[in-house]
């Protein structure tokens, strides 16, 4: 672990990755029992790496997010209260209940959007990057996308135009292994996404995505790397989602083997880094342990704010459709 | 002392599109533009001819040949606070960032429950009759037409080129401007000073008692020639240049079919599941009664846009046409 990581910002991580888990155990269960309409992609398990990368943004740097958005919207600062009024399509939601989880968004936070197009984060990302310099800001921008996205067009024409611009843009792989239901060596040549980066003039780094201070310190150089006018990096994280593509089935998958979810839970981001930290002296077992007690408390309000906000009146299908 | 009398001034439709755009970059300084050759060669029709040399590389820019990561970099950076003009350079190229424009610059403020706003300006090539077939002629309205969040407009002269960008660019909408590459030498009067084109506005081109031909885009003047042609038919026909097709001027339509009893519709693309049926349908909803016949259409058959002049000739609705389907219409 890194000298130069100050037991605030590991602190910091560590609640932003309990913070994850907490909502997204609790949401996946909301939506087995019937209160959350629509499909849920959980975020379990990849929280290092919305943790690490997150706590270098101010909320005027920008993100885009995936259909696995959950987890970086809460990493960016997202309140659990509308978050989960969002997902239970209330009027009180982040998106008054018009986006749901596949879409849920903050821009006051700097969210551009979890996006239901696999890829369409990426070019947004470079706008907004573009948007960056253009208005003379120090801000930059990060895509977050997965393997599979990295094979749409879109990410490529976004990360070769962030290359040629030099944007202040990071582009972060979350390689976990999987696009949808297809592992990742039958839907591309390429063991490391990381390869694509030099084909777009920038710098490709591989980082352990279950190790939350790797992905800080290589995050951190990529960001102020595009801070400082030094252009895009390409960050690719090896992760793993520990539920299905869509919903909470982990085990007895007809495309996994149980035994390769077993491996990639002992490199959980978040057991692991709590008892380095317990070994470090930066947080105690019972330290640890009222965070997520302070978590779950905060889960539950958020729930009780859910079930008890008005859904949206009818006559708002058709409002916001033009400004 | 009176000012001398002196003509109002002419401008093409190329020159009426880059003053219009100069115009806009003057005025909004969160503008930029950013298409393929629109920097360096100014544009492949010249109508970005010397942007770049006014206001500079940081906000007129070339890029790769990459529509999805050019109308991208307009989602992004418009709902980031910058005012994008985005060129598409063919209207046939929306097919490459066709998720862009309906996926996500279409839906974003409404997905995010209005909090999101997205000033695009998207300028596209239409228009067949220049021998580019399939693949660089095509009028593709009805697909963004299809699309809750986009305006659409499409400019059938130089004055409502230039009048309809300025209402683009500062509508805080994304609007696609629709201009066509047979009308690029075209001229007419175009005002020096700035000044705006209602979008949801239809024009009446031509009042008429008795027949009324609804048009947009390079067909109006099909139209207006038709009229003149049906006129010693006992034809007085009223031509709407609809200009707006998203929105619709329905009010406009529907004040001149009651006042007319029949009605045809007239538009460059493909007549099936063009914008025409939209017309046609909402015409029956709310003028039924006072129709005295079924109301026609015309459009490009159902083909691809052929290459040879010989076949494009037959492929493209003109006032002939219009004619003949009005004749028929009406049993003359």
């Amino acid at each position: 672990m890194s000298t130069e990581i100050t037991n605030d910002v590991l602190l910091d991580m560590h609640r932003r990755m309990v913070r994850i888990r907490i909502f997204e155990e609790t949401a996946g269960k909301m939506m087995e029992n019937g209160k959350i309409p629509g499909a849920l992609h959980l975020y379990v398990g990849q929280e290092a790496i919305a943790a690490g990368v997150m706590v270098h943004l101010s909320n005027e740097d920008y993100i885009t997010s995936t259909h696995r958005g959950h987890g970086h919207l809460i990493a960016k600062g997202g309140e659990f209260n509308y978050m989960f009024a969002e997902l239970y399509g209330k009027a009180t939601g982040y998106c008054k209940g018009k986006g749901g989880s596949m879409h849920i968004s903050n821009l006051e936070l700097g969210m551009l959007g979890a996006n239901g197009i696999v890829g369409g984060g990426p070019p947004i990302a470079m706008g907004a990057a573009f948007s960056c310099r253009f208005r003379k800001t120090k801000n930059v921008a990060v895509a977050f996308f997965g393997d599979g996205a990295s094979n749409e067009g879109a990410f490529h024409e976004a990360a070769n135009m962030a290359g040629l611009y030099k944007l202040p843009c990071v582009f972060v792989c979350e390689n976990n292994g999987y696009g949808e239901y297809t592992p990742q060596a039958n839907h591309q040549a390429i063991v490391d996404v990381a390869d694509r980066a030099p084909g777009y003039g920038m710098p490709g780094v591989i980082v352990d995505g279950m190790d939350a201070v790797a992905v800080y310190e290589a995050a951190g150089e990529a960001i102020k790397r595009a801070r400082d006018g030094g252009g895009p990096t390409l960050l690719e994280c090896k992760t793993y989602r520990y539920y299905d593509h869509v919903g909470v089935r982990g085990m007895g998958l007809s495309y996994r083997t149980d035994e390769e979810v077993e491996q990639w839970k002992q490199k959980d981001p978040i057991m692991n880094f709590e008892a380095h930290l317990a070994e470090q002296g930066v947080l105690s077992a019972d330290a640890a342990a009222a965070v997520h007690s302070e978590v779950r408390q905060e889960v539950d309000e958020g729930i009780t704010f859910a079930e008890s906000s008005p859904p949206p009146e009818p006559a708002a299908v058709t409002e916001d459709v033009y400004a | 002392m009176a000012e001398p009398q002196t003509k109002p001034r002419e401008l093409s439709y190329v020159a009426a599109i880059a003053e219009a755009v100069r115009t806009v970059m003057a005025e909004q300084p969160e503008a930029f533009v950013a298409g393929e050759d629109v920097a360096d060669a100014g544009g492949v029709y010249g109508y970005y001819h010397g942007i770049l040399q006014e206001f500079g590389a940081d906000r007129v820019f070339d890029t790769p040949i990459s529509e999805e990561g050019i109308v991208g970099l307009g989602v992004g950076a418009a709902a980031t606070g910058c005012r994008p003009i985005i060129d598409v350079m063919f209207m046939d190229f929306m097919g490459e960032c066709m998720d862009e424009i309906a996926n996500q610059l279409a839906k974003m403020r409404y997905m995010f429950g209005g909090r999101a706003t997205l000033p695009v300006t998207i300028l596209s090539m239409a228009g067949a009759g220049a021998s580019l077939a399939a693949q660089h002629s095509q009028s593709l309205e009805a697909w963004i037409c299809h699309l809750p969040g986009l305006k659409v407009v499409m400019a059938s002269t130089p004055y409502d080129a230039k009048g309809l960008i300025i209402s683009a660019a500062r509508d805080d909408n994304p609007v696609i401007v629709v201009l066509n590459k047979m009308s690029l030498a075209m001229t007419g009067e175009v005002p020096e000073e700035p000044y705006t084109i209602p979008i949801g506005e239809a024009n009446i081109l031509r009042s008429g008692s008795n027949y009324t031909i609804i048009a947009f885009g390079r067909m109006v003047h099909e139209a207006l020639a038709a009229a003149k042609q049906l006129e010693p038919l006992g034809v007085d026909a009223e031509v709407i240049d609809l200009r707006s097709l998203q929105p619709f001027d329905g009010a406009a339509v529907m004040r001149s079919v009651k006042k007319t009893h029949r009605a045809l519709i007239v538009h460059e693309a493909v007549r099936f599941g063009g914008f025409g049926g939209e017309i046609a349908a909402q015409i029956q909803e709310l003028a039924f009664d006072y129709l005295d016949a079924p109301v026609a259409r015309v459009g490009a058959p159902f083909s691809p846009v052929p290459f040879s002049p010989a076949l494009e000739m037959h492929y493209v609705p003109n006032a002939e046409r219009i004619v003949a389907e009005a004749k028929q219409q009406l049993g003359l």
